[in-house]
């Protein structure tokens, strides 16, 4: 993105030479954020570019679902949407248990454009949204620094954020998700925030109110806000930097964002009853008894008072704290939640909810991640921590915080680093903003390289004019080479950064993850697109109500693209459903059938990638599928059997018996015969099977993608199996088994549409 | 102890000489918010939370609105001058205002 590196330099001047024009300056902020928001917005295309305008991965794919839904039947359906095709035979009350920000931001904007006669797709605005979203979020962020330290680190801010990794990682084309939209809210409050406790004034606290609102009803991140800013008014009084402007802008917004997060049905009472809001009301309280002693001290400014007010703080301090304590002991406030939880302990999880720690983003992160997704700002924050750190105010303050809790989250959990991202770029900017400003503090002598840089990159005839001024006046002496020289080695850092970020946006971030690419050794590409096939195929063969049992990571998808019943999928609410279906791919055949047949399943779709060498797929999340099924059935298996004798898990000859006669291996390694040079060799955990050539007793295999990557069985009734085997001459024409698809599905259509219809007709009388 | 008990008077002393009547009318309408909190949660304890969001709208509303009330008396109070610079007491009103009418809108949704 040659574009950004140009509208990075511009800071300098921006203080320098431009100082006495405002209307220059305006001109270039106006000019660099918009050049973010487009490099921000093209660098995030590349899946698009690719593969096509599609959802990505799984929880997009809800996501898009319920918009769908919402465009098609209106808010409050959407908010009394019961779905029946999720967690069968439970259901899933859609409205109650998402946070509808998202749904209603795109609602929003396909109901704007069609309102000018702009007919766009409901599916092309959820892809696009994102990106979008990722140039408001440079836009925040840029105010944010505006207000703690200048605006020209404001503008470096904006331009690191357009394109860290570690932000589009979230946000590119097709991620149709809540960090999406929530980052940008996450930036926005912080920043009305701290306009609020600035100017004390009541009108940027109930901003930050609303603000504050419209990030709670798009992410489950809000807690992060309401545990930062109530740390941030901690910390202040501890600092003793306790002001009346202080006072007005927390109680405000407090009490004002408490009834409003309470409005999402999703989060209902949970700000007055769990442990995780606790924090917010306790130093609301405290803050008011801190108003009442200052303005009791402020009646009678008198000496004996001193004492009082301080015993009198730590007294209302301590009595909040035991209160607090004591209504979670009598059961009336809900202690800390395990995800929550999971985050102070870090080996909880993995103890205690394994479906949490099965997840990959929820791993802890690696130091090469904390350079892939951030590389040169992870170097640079300190700098600017450090500064701002040295020149306190209250401000700053908040953002030291947020850096240290950031930091800290981000540690513990991979997916966290979208959380640290922001703060690194607004403290890289304003180390980057001070060392420019050191080094350019003599004007015009210093200004040659960067105005040189910016043509190179921008080729604007305007830049070049302002070039030819400048190198006239290059002629310092011999002792100032340092400084041109620093503002190089910035300059290719920076540089070196922004094709840093297009490289790993593009190589690591832009999969779709339904679409897979593979490359040939000559550099052609061949598309994979074998999960759609499954999934269009699901929808065009199977009945309407079929029930498809898979890992609950594929319920999003068959829900979104093959539109049928799931048992689990990635809303994981259930813990002991997920375990059953855990439990039946982990068992033997029979005792599968069993739950199946309890669960009235029709059909098991397994992801199978021995064939073409893909990671991702069921045998190797099979561990955490028999770890959580063993959560909930320590009788009826044991992880340790599915490992060798030496805990070695592994699938060929040596692999132990329980693992090669559980469901989820003969359902993957069935007639499996492709994958390389001795028939049936497993690319992916490079290994001959050790059982092959086995039959299936209770179920049939209804589908098989082109790579073998899904794989579809149907469940057999109970007439269907064991039963004496008929020679092929004294079979009758199979008929009933092989019609062609055209006739069963009309037959089906015919008997199925009756009640449907009938069924539409009550819905509208009521 | 007993220094305490012997500063009250002096303090209602202070108070009613030093406060300016504007900022003793906003005093009275404070008193009536908080007794109305009060009554509200007494109601709340005697007879039950039952229909809570109507409950907590109430109470919300009466904390909101004595929080706004404290405000916009510290905006108000001439004494402040210096900690909210570029705040006059008109633009107090208005924010007040404002708050009130943002507050009262989600109370409304709230209450059911």
């Amino acid at each position: 993105m040659p574009a950004t590196i140009a509208a990075k330099p511009v800071n300098g001047p921006d203080q320098g030479i431009f100082h006495n024009t405002a209307g220059f300056s305006t001109l270039i902020t106006v000019t660099v954020l918009t050049l973010a928001w487009l490099a921000g917005f093209a660098s995030r295309l590349f899946a698009v570019i690719r593969f096509e305008s599609i959802i990505h991965e799984f929880d997009p794919w809800f996501n898009y679902r319920s918009t769908a839904y919402m465009v098609e039947h209106g808010f409050y359906n959407f908010l009394n949407w019961f779905d029946e095709r999720a967690w069968y035979p439970l259901g899933r009350i859609v409205g109650g248990t998402v946070y509808p920000g998202l749904m209603l931001t795109s609602g929003t904007i396909h109901w704007f454009l069609h309102a000018l006669n702009i007919p766009i797709h409901i599916r092309d605005i959820c892809v696009f949204l994102a990106p979008v979203f990722s140039g408001l979020t440079a836009i925040a962020t840029y105010l944010l620094t505006s207000e703690l330290w200048s605006r020209g680190a404001g503008l470096f801010a904006a331009c690191f954020i357009a394109i860290v990794p570690g932000y589009s990682s979230r946000s590119v084309a097709g991620s149709y998700d809540n960090e999406g939209i929530a980052i940008f809210a996450l930036q926005f409050t912080y920043y009305l925030w701290l306009k609020s406790v600035k100017s004390g004034s009541v009108f940027w606290s109930v901003c930050t109110a609303l603000s504050y609102f419209y990030m709670v009803s798009a992410w489950g991140g809000y807690v992060f806000i309401i545990n930062l800013i109530p740390l941030h008014v901690f910390v202040l009084l501890i600092m003793g930097r306790f002001s009346q402007r202080l006072f007005v802008s927390y109680t405000v917004f407090y009490i004002i964002g408490l009834v409003f997060s309470m409005q999402i049905p999703f989060v209902g009472f949970q700000p007055i009853r769990t442990s995780e809001h606790m924090a917010a009301s306790g130093v609301f309280a405290l803050l008011m008894a801190v108003g009442a002693l200052k303005y009791l001290h402020s009646l009678n400014p008198k000496g004996e008072w001193k004492q009082l007010l301080i015993l009198g703080t730590i007294v209302a301090a301590g009595a909040v704290f035991l209160a607090v304590v004591a209504l979670t002991y009598m059961g009336i406030i809900a202690p800390w939640s395990g995800r929550f939880y999971s985050l102070w302990d870090t080996g909880y999880a993995k103890i205690h909810i394994p479906i949490i720690a099965s997840v990959s983003e929820h791993q802890p992160t690696t130091w090469s991640s904390f350079f892939f997704d951030l590389h040169v700002l992870v170097c640079t924050f300190p700098v600017g921590l450090w500064y701002c750190i040295k020149n306190i105010n209250d401000e700053r303050v908040f953002v030291a915080l947020y850096a240290l809790s950031a930091v800290y989250f981000a540690g513990v959990m991979v997916r966290l680093m979208l959380t640290l991202t922001p703060v690194v770029c607004v403290l890289a900017g304003i180390a980057f903003s001070i060392i420019l400003e050191l080094v350019l503090k003599e004007e015009d002598t210093t200004q040659a390289p960067i105005e040189t840089e910016e043509v190179k990159n921008d080729k604007s005839g305007k830049a070049k004019k302002r070039v030819q001024e400048t190198v006239q006046a290059q002629d310092q002496g011999p002792g100032l080479y340092a400084r041109p020289g620093t503002v190089i080695a910035f300059m290719i850092l920076l540089m070196l950064f922004s094709v840093h970020c297009t490289w790993a946006t593009s190589n690591a971030y832009s999969s779709p993850s339904i679409v897979l690419a593979s490359y040939g050794n000559d550099g052609s590409r061949r598309i994979l697109d074998d999960f759609r096939e499954a999934y269009g195929w699901l929808s065009q063969n199977t009945a309407e109500d079929a029930r498809i049992m898979s890992w609950w990571d594929y319920g999003y998808q068959i829900a979104g693209m093959g539109n049928r019943t799931t048992l689990v999928d990635n809303n994981t609410w259930n813990n002991s459903h997920i375990a059953l279906v855990g439990k039946a791919m982990a068992s033997n055949e029979t005792a599968a059938y069993e739950i199946m047949s309890m669960l009235d399943v029709d059909y098991v779709l397994v992801i199978f990638g021995g064939a073409i060498g893909y990671s991702g797929d069921d045998i190797n999340k099979f561990i955490w599928m028999v770890r959580i099924a063993e959560g909930e059935h320590p009788k009826d298996i044991h992880e340790a059997d599915y490992f060798t004798e030496r805990g070695e898990y592994r699938i060929d000859a040596e692999g132990s018996k329980t693992m090669l006669n559980c469901l989820m291996y003969k359902l993957s390694y069935y007639r499996y015969d492709s994958g390389g040079s001795p028939p049936g060799y497993d690319r992916t955990r490079n290994a001959l099977p050790g059982n092959r050539g086995f039959k299936l007793t209770y179920l049939e295999e209804s589908y098989t993608t082109e790579h073998w990557l899904v794989r579809i069985y149907r469940v057999k009734k109970r007439d269907e199996f064991n039963r004496p085997r008929v020679p092929l001459a004294k079979r009758t024409i199979p008929t009933s088994n092989s019609i062609s698809k055209k006739t069963s599905k009309r037959r089906k259509g015919l008997l199925k549409n009756k009640p449907t219809v009938v069924k539409g007709k009550k819905m509208r009388l009521e | 102890m007993p220094s305490v008990i012997s500063v009250i008077p002096k303090l209602y002393h202070e108070y009613t000489t030093k406060t300016s009547k504007k900022l003793k009318i906003v005093d009275a309408y404070l008193l009536y918010v908080f007794l109305t909190g009060v009554i509200q949660f007494v109601y709340c304890c005697l007879v039950g939370t039952f229909p809570f969001n109507s409950f907590l709208s109430g109470f919300i509303s009466c904390v909101s609105s004595f929080v706004l009330g404290v405000c916009l008396r510290l905006q108000v109070n001439p004494e402040n001058k210096n900690e909210f610079s570029g705040l006059s007491a008109e633009r107090g009103f208005a924010d007040f205002i404002f708050a009130h009418l943002v507050l009262h809108i989600v109370v409304m949704n709230f209450i059911g």
